[in-house]
């Protein structure tokens, strides 16, 4: 079946590509992009492991079509730190210790940023919402709170 | 044995750019050579899990501009366009303002990016008992607009549009354009109250709206939409004539509570028994009307 022709700006760079209809836009970051952070958890849209930002919004990339992508900006986090500076969230989870094995975290950062850059002093029960959508299995999530609060309070002022 | 595939099944993709254009695909369709979209959220995992047919084509709605509107107007009520996502009704000022039963409904849903991307419309499309917006909706009588090609139009009441589990009356030709709602009747309260095991990323075992008004101490306007306790989401309608006009008291409530409970028509399954569901529409039902005391 005919490959799609889609054009997009990923993590900052215009990207010209063809996909297959039927692929999702989690196989190709991972597989075509070598953007192997993104994570599949359950590849069923339940935990939030493949999140990305499309069009300044945080979706399951595993619930949606590659094709989609064309004519949309999308951020993974590879996207996040600029060189060697990471994004104050990153920094935060670093800090505070807000991950074990790791494999939430992508998408964990990536739900944070968005809900940061919404609102960037959410209360706990914010925090609680804006992450929902995002399984943690090791953690127990106090650290990611922990995590998020501190980055907030990085963030303030803009930086 | 259950197998759960990881990958999407083969298929094409078209991404019409007007109603006419994607109401045409339609037209010609058989077998369910084309199956429309909007979010995904539902069409999607169900693909994956090969539970569906897999259409040849999948049809993005998406590129149909002006159908995401969320529009109010204080004659004609609301206007939510097919494409509108759960997030914007959730988050919509005029929809918390005026109808803030459907903006609790919208925001007991999945996840922020399950919200994102899923629509109200796909919501009630997919019908199953358990969707969260159908309980609201019914409480506000909703009216769902129909098109078919060649202008082709109907509208179709919100209790008259659940058939079965997944069925609607959607023919196969047919899109939702848009949900309308009327301005709800002054001073209404409404609110949905859903419970489930997990506060978050669950789906109900029982989902309960209640809207009514109350008169100089006489319940006015009552509307109680139940969900995942009958094969479509319902309306208690004994419960509502046992309210509707009468004065305000709590042996009443009692009552009616129980008759909701009586109406709902539950199954046992894995979330919860059909037994803890019916007890569980008395209890909420009870909740639900004196919250909105
Ligand atoms: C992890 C997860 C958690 C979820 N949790 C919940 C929950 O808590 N509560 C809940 O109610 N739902 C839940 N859902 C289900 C789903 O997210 C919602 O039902 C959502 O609103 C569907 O919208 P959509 O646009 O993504 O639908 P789609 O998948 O795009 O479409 C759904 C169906 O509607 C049809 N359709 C869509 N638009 C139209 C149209 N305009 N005209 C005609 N037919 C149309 C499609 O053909 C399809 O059959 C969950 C889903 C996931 C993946
Ligand atoms: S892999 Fe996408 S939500 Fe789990
Ligand atoms: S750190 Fe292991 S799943 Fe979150």
């Amino acid at each position: 079946m005919a490959m799609k022709k889609i054009k997009f700006v990923l993590n900052g760079e215009t990207c010209e590509w063809e996909v297959k209809p039927w692929r999702t836009l989690l196989e190709m970051l991972r597989e075509d992009f070598q953007l192997t952070g993104t994570k599949e958890g359950c590849g069923e849209g339940e935990c939030g492991s493949c999140t990305v930002i499309m069009g300044g919004k945080t979706v399951n990339s595993c619930l949606v079509p590659a094709v989609e992508a064309d004519g949309q900006e999308i951020l993974t986090i590879e996207g996040l730190a600029h060189g060697e500076n990471l994004h104050p969230v990153q920094e935060a989870f670093v800090e505070k210790a807000g991950m074990q094995c790791g494999f939430c975290t992508p998408g964990m950062i990536m739900s944070a940023k968005a809900l940061l850059d919404e609102n960037p002093e959410p209360s706990e029960n914010e925090i609680r919402e804006g992450i929902a959508g995002n399984f943690c299995r090791c953690t127990g999530y106090t650290k990611i709170f922990e995590s998020i609060q501190a980055a907030a309070e990085a963030m303030k002022g803009g930086k | 044995m259950v197998t759960f595939y990881r990958r999407l099944p083969k298929m094409g993709y078209v991404k019409p750019g007007s109603l006419e254009e994607a109401l045409e695909l339609l037209e010609k369709n058989p077998n369910g050579r084309y199956r429309v979209y909007a979010g995904g959220t539902d069409v999607i995992p169900k693909l994956k899990g090969r539970v569906i047919q897999s259409p040849e084509i999948l049809v993005d709605l998406k590129g149909v501009s002006d159908l995401d509107h969320i529009d109010f107007d204080e004659q004609k009520g609301l206007y939510i366009g097919a494409l509108a996502t759960v997030r914007s009704v959730e988050t919509s000022p005029v929809i918390k303002e005026r109808y803030p039963i459907l903006s609790q409904a919208a925001g007991s849903i999945a996840s922020i990016q399950v919200r994102n991307r899923g629509t109200i419309t796909g919501n009630i499309c997919n019908a199953v008992p358990s969707a969260d917006s159908a309980p609201a909706l019914l409480c506000l009588d909703a009216r769902v607009l129909l098109y078919s090609k060649n202008g082709g139009e109907r509208t179709v009441d919100i209790t008259d549009f659940f058939k079965g589990p997944g069925l609607t009356v959607l023919q196969p030709n047919e899109i939702l354009r848009e949900i309308n709602i009327s301005a709800s009747p002054e001073n209404s309260r409404s609110v949905y109250i859903k419970l489930s095991p997990r506060s978050r990323m669950d789906l109900a075992v029982v989902g309960v709206g209640v809207l009514l008004t109350k008169t100089n101490g006489t319940f006015r306007n009552v509307r109680i939409g139940l969900g995942a306790v009958a094969p479509t989401p319902i309306r208690a309608l004994k419960a509502e004539a046992m309210l509707e006009g009468s004065e305000v008291n709590d042996d009443l409530i009692i009552n009616a509570a129980r008759t909701a409970s009586e109406e709902s028509r539950p199954i046992d399954d894995h979330r919860a028994s059909a037994e803890y569901r019916k007890m569980m529409v008395e209890v909420l039902v009870k909740r639900a009307i004196h919250q909105c005391l």
